[in-house]
C-alpha cells in the first residue's frame, strides 16, 4: 500500500495491526474490535492510537469511542462504494479533529472527494499507483479548483466566495456613503 | 433565466477539462474500463447498443433560444441532425463519438450548459414543473430552489458514489406537473398553514423501476432556509444505509420501505439535528441572488381578452383545435403558454431535428422572450406568448409541421428509446408508440376521447414511466420474443397512483387492438365530462378486463 496526501507520497508512521496479530511497538492502527481492549495500553506507553473502521460502522456507535483516537482509517472495499465518504463527513460534522485516512482502492480522480469529505490522506494499493502515478493524483486534484458545498475541502466554497464579494461591495458602498 | 457568474462558468470549464483528461487516461490505460465507467456516466456518457449516447442536462427544463440553437448545431456537427428530449427534461444525442465528446462539452459550456450528473449513481439533473413562473396555481416559482439544488449537488464530494441514482423534482404549484411522488425526493413549495411562511413539503422514496412506489411524506413543512442541511441529512442516511448488495434494491424507496417510514424519518431527523445547519445552508442573500434571475420577463400590460385571437379562432378550425389542446393559462393577463408537441402522428416521441430546434428558437425569440421549456411529457413549451400573437405563432408552427394539436391526448405518448437504441431494453417501445399514434390519428376521435396518457417503457427500469400512465405499456422479452404488459389507472399528478395489471402479455401487433378495447369501455361507461382516469377510479378494472378477453382469445398465447 502507498500513503498519499494532497502534496504527494508520504511516510506512514503507523503500523496497521491485523485481527489476530500481536501488538507491535510504536503508533498503531487497531481494528475496531481491539480498540477498547488494547487502546489504553497503547496510550499508556505514550504511542498514538489509530482505529480502523469497516464502512458499515454506525456513526452513533463509533463516535463515543473515538475520544483518544489520533487517526481513524476507513475501509473502502471498492472505489465505487461511497459509504466511507459519508462516514468521514459524519465524523467531521460531529467534531472529530484527528487524522482521517481512506483505506482501499480509491482512484486518482477521487482524491478530491476524499479531501472534500474531511479525509487527510489515502492509503491505496500499489497496483492502483502503478497505473495512476502520483502525477495523476495531483493533476486530478488540480483539475477542479472550485466547489459549491460549504465546508467541503479547504478553500472557500463558491457560496462563501459570493458572500465575501457581496460583503466587500457592501463595505465599499458604505465607505462611499460616509462623508470624508 | 439563471445566468452563470464567473464561478459557475469556471466550474463547468474545469469539469470539461477534467473529463478530457479522463478520456485520455482511459485510452492510455491509466484508468480501467471499470474505473472509467462511473466517471463517464457522471458526465452523461452511456455506451448504448450501437454507439455512445450523450445525455445533456437541461436543468429544470429551462432553455434559452441561444442554448437551443447550440443544441441544433451539435446535432448537425456531431450527430445525425436530431436530438431526443427525455422524460427527465434532458436531451440525448444518440450517435456521438467518444473522441468528440470533450469538444461537445466545450460547445455546451459556451452557452452555460453541461452534461454533469445526467447519469451515474449520483444526484441527477433536477427537474421541475414546466409551467414554473407561469402557472396560475403557483405558490412560488420552483426554479430558484431547483437551481440551488443543481449547484449544491454538482460534483458533491460525498454523494457521487451512492448506492444508485438519485432523482429530485420540485414543484411550486397545487397541481403536480413534475411527478414529485415518483422521485427519490419530491419537494412541494407550500405555505405554512399557521404562519403563512413558505417552505417545503418533503416527499421521499418514490420511484418507478422494478419495484414502483409512491413517495412518502418525510416532513410536512421544512423551512426554506434549512433545505440544504435537510437534503444532506437524507443523502447521508441513504448513502450509509441504502442497500448495495443488489442494484434492483438499492434505491432509497427500498430503504424507506424496509426500515419503515417512521424509522427512516427518525434517522434523518437525528442526522439533521447532528448537523450545524447554518454552516451547510445557503444564506438568504444567496437564495435571493438566484431568485432574482427568475424575475418575470418585461410583460406588456394587456387586456385579458384578445379580439384578434377570438376572430382567428372563429375563422380557422385547425387553429381553434390547437388552442383547445395545446394552449394553457398564464398568470399574466393577455398571455398564454403554448405546448409544441413533439408527437406528430407516427413520429418518434420526443425527437426534434436540428432544423426544428432552430425554428423553435427563432419563434421563442419572436414570441416568448427567448425562452423555451422542456416537459417531462417530452414536448416543448413557449411559456410567455401574447394572445394576440398566438395565431401568427401557430401559422409558423404549422408551416414547420410543429402544430400537432394533441397535447395531453391519446397520441401524446411518452416513450423511452427502447430496444432501438438502449442496451438495457428488453423490447422496442418506439414502434409501439408509432402504431398507437397511427391507430388514433383522427383528431376528432382524439378530442372525443379527451385527456388520456399512454406511457411506454421498453424494460422494467421504467424510463417511459409506464406505471404512472393512465394506460401503461411495458415491453418485456421471453424466449427471444418481445411482449407487452398493459396496466391501467396510473396517475403522475398529485393524486399519484400506480397502474394495475390488465392481464397477460400481448404481442406487439395486438397492442393497438387492446388499447382500442380499453378506450371503448371508457367511452361507453363515462359520465358526461368525465376523464378516463376518473372513470377508471369509479368503475375499477373489471369491465376493462372483460373487454380485454377477446383480444387474448384471438391470439396464440405463448407468453405469461
Amino acid at each position: 500500500m502507498a500513503l498519499l496526501d494532497e502534496s504527494g507520497l508520504k511516510a506512514d508512521g503507523f503500523t496497521r495491526v491485523a485481527e489476530g496479530a500481536s501488538l507491535p511497538r510504536g503508533d498503531v492502527i487497531l481494528p475496531l474490535g481491539r480498540l477498547l481492549a488494547e487502546g489504553r495500553e497503547v496510550l499508556a506507553r505514550g504511542d498514538l492510537l489509530g482505529a480502523h473502521l469497516p464502512n458499515t460502522a454506525k456513526l452513533d456507535e463509533v463516535w463515543p469511542v473515538l475520544d483518544d483516537v489520533a487517526l481513524v482509517s476507513i475501509e473502502f472495499p471498492s472505489f465505487a462504494d461511497g459509504r466511507g465518504f459519508s462516514l468521514a463527513r459524519g465524523l467531521r460534522r460531529r467534531g472529530y479533529r484527528g487524522i482521517l485516512r481512506a483505506f482501499g482502492p480509491l482512484i486518482a480522480d477521487q482524491m478530491r472527494h476524499a479531501l472534500g469529505c474531511g479525509f487527510d490522506e489515502v492509503e491505496a494499493p500499489e497496483t492502483v499507483i502503478a497505473r495512476q502515478p502520483i502525477s495523476q493524483w495531483s493533476a486530478a486534484l488540480q483539475a477542479i479548483t472550485l466547489h459549491y458545498q460549504r465546508g467541503a475541502g479547504k478553500g472557500l466554497s463558491i457560496l462563501d466566495h459570493r458572500r465575501a464579494s457581496r460583503e466587500a461591495s457592501h463595505e465599499r458602498r458604505l465607505a462611499h456613503a460616509l462623508p470624508a | 433565466m439563471y445566468r452563470y457568474d464567473e464561478f459557475d462558468a469556471r466550474f463547468v470549464r474545469e469539469r470539461v477539462r477534467e473529463f478530457r483528461a479522463q478520456v485520455e487516461r482511459r485510452l492510455d490505460g491509466s484508468l480501467t474500463e471499470d474505473e472509467f465507467k462511473p466517471l463517464r456516466l457522471q458526465n452523461g456518457l452511456y455506451l448504448q447498443l450501437h454507439a455512445y449516447m450523450l445525455r445533456i442536462a437541461i436543468p429544470y427544463g429551462t432553455l434559452s433560444s441561444r442554448q437551443l440553437r447550440q443544441l441544433a448545431l451539435i446535432g448537425d456537427r456531431y450527430d445525425r441532425g436530431y436530438g431526443h428530449f427525455t422524460t427527465r427534461q434532458n436531451l440525448q444525442f444518440n450517435w456521438p463519438k467518444l473522441k468528440d465528446v470533450p469538444d461537445i462539452l466545450d460547445l455546451l459550456a459556451d452557452v452555460e450548459m453541461h452534461a454533469i450528473q445526467t447519469s451515474g449513481n449520483c444526484i441527477r439533473n433536477v427537474t421541475a414543473d414546466h409551467f414554473a413562473g407561469v402557472a396560475a396555481d403557483e405558490v412560488e416559482d420552483p426554479r430558484p430552489t431547483a437551481e440551488l439544488i443543481r449547484q449544491w449537488s454538482s460534483l458533491h464530494p460525498e454523494f457521487s458514489f451512492l448506492p444508485r441514482k438519485f432523482k429530485i423534482a420540485v414543484t411550486g404549484a397545487e397541481h403536480d406537473r413534475a411527478a414529485i411522488k415518483a422521485h427519490d425526493i419530491g419537494l412541494r413549495i407550500r405555505r405554512h398553514p399557521a404562519t403563512g411562511e413558505t417552505g417545503y413539503e418533503v416527499i421521499v422514496g418514490g420511484g418507478l423501476g422494478r419495484t414502483p412506489m409512491i413517495g412518502k411524506v418525510a416532513r410536512e413543512f421544512l423551512p426554506k432556509a434549512d433545505l440544504l442541511a435537510y437534503l444532506e441529512a437524507i443523502m447521508r442516511v441513504y448513502n450509509l444505509e441504502g442497500r448495495r448488495d443488489n442494484k434492483f434494491k438499492a434505491r432509497v424507496k427500498i430503504l424507506v420501505h424496509e426500515i419503515g417510514e417512521q424509522e427512516f424519518r427518525r434517522r434523518v431527523e437525528a442526522e439533521f439535528a447532528a448537523l450545524d445547519g447554518p454552516s451547510v445552508n445557503a444564506d438568504p442573500e444567496e437564495v435571493k441572488r438566484i431568485a432574482d434571475y427568475f424575475a418575470p420577463p418585461p410583460y406588456e400590460e394587456l387586456p385579458e381578452q384578445s379580439v384578434k385571437l377570438s376572430i382567428a379562432r372563429a375563422a380557422h378550425r385547425d387553429f381553434e383545435r390547437f388552442v383547445e389542446t395545446n394552449v394553457s393559462g398564464h398568470r399574466v393577463p393577455g398571455y398564454v403558454a403554448v405546448t409544441i408537441s413533439l408527437k406528430p402522428i407516427g413520429g418518434v416521441p420526443g425527437d426534434a431535428t436540428s432544423e426544428q430546434m432552430r425554428i423553435i428558437a427563432e419563434l421563442a425569440e419572436r414570441h416568448s422572450f427567448g425562452e423555451i421549456r422542456v416537459t417531462h411529457m417530452q414536448n416543448l413549451v413557449l411559456p410567455h406568448v401574447r394572445k394576440d400573437e398566438l395565431f401568427a405563432l401557430w401559422e409558423a408552427l404549422d408551416a414547420a409541421e410543429l402544430a400537432t394539436a394533441n397535447a395531453g391526448l391519446v397520441t401524446d405518448i411518452i416513450s423511452c428509446p427502447g430496444l432501438d437504441y438502449c442496451s438495457l431494453a428488453t423490447a422496442r417501445s418506439i414502434p409501439i408508440a408509432q402504431s398507437l399514434s397511427r391507430r388514433f390519428a383522427d383528431g376528432a376521435r382524439q378530442r372525443e376521447i379527451g385527456p388520456l396518457g399512454i406511457k411506454i417503457s421498453g424494460c422494467i427500469n421504467a424510463c417511459g414511466h409506464h406505471h404512472i400512465g393512465n394506460i401503461g405499456i411495458l415491453g418485456l422479452e421471453k424466449n427471444g420474443a418481445e411482449y407487452y404488459q398493459l396496466t391501467l389507472g396510473g396517475d403522475a399528478t398529485e393524486k399519484a397512483a400506480l397502474g394495475e395489471r390488465l392481464g397477460p402479455g400481448l404481442a406487439a401487433e395486438e397492442v393497438p387492438d387492446a388499447v382500442e378495447k380499453i378506450v371503448g369501455v371508457y367511452l361507453e361507461k363515462r359520465a358526461p365530462g368525465e376523464e378516463f382516469i376518473a372513470t377508471y377510479r369509479r368503475i375499477g378494472i373489471a369491465p376493462f378486463r372483460q373487454a380485454f378477453e377477446p383480444v387474448l382469445e384471438g391470439a396464440q398465447r405463448g407468453v405469461a
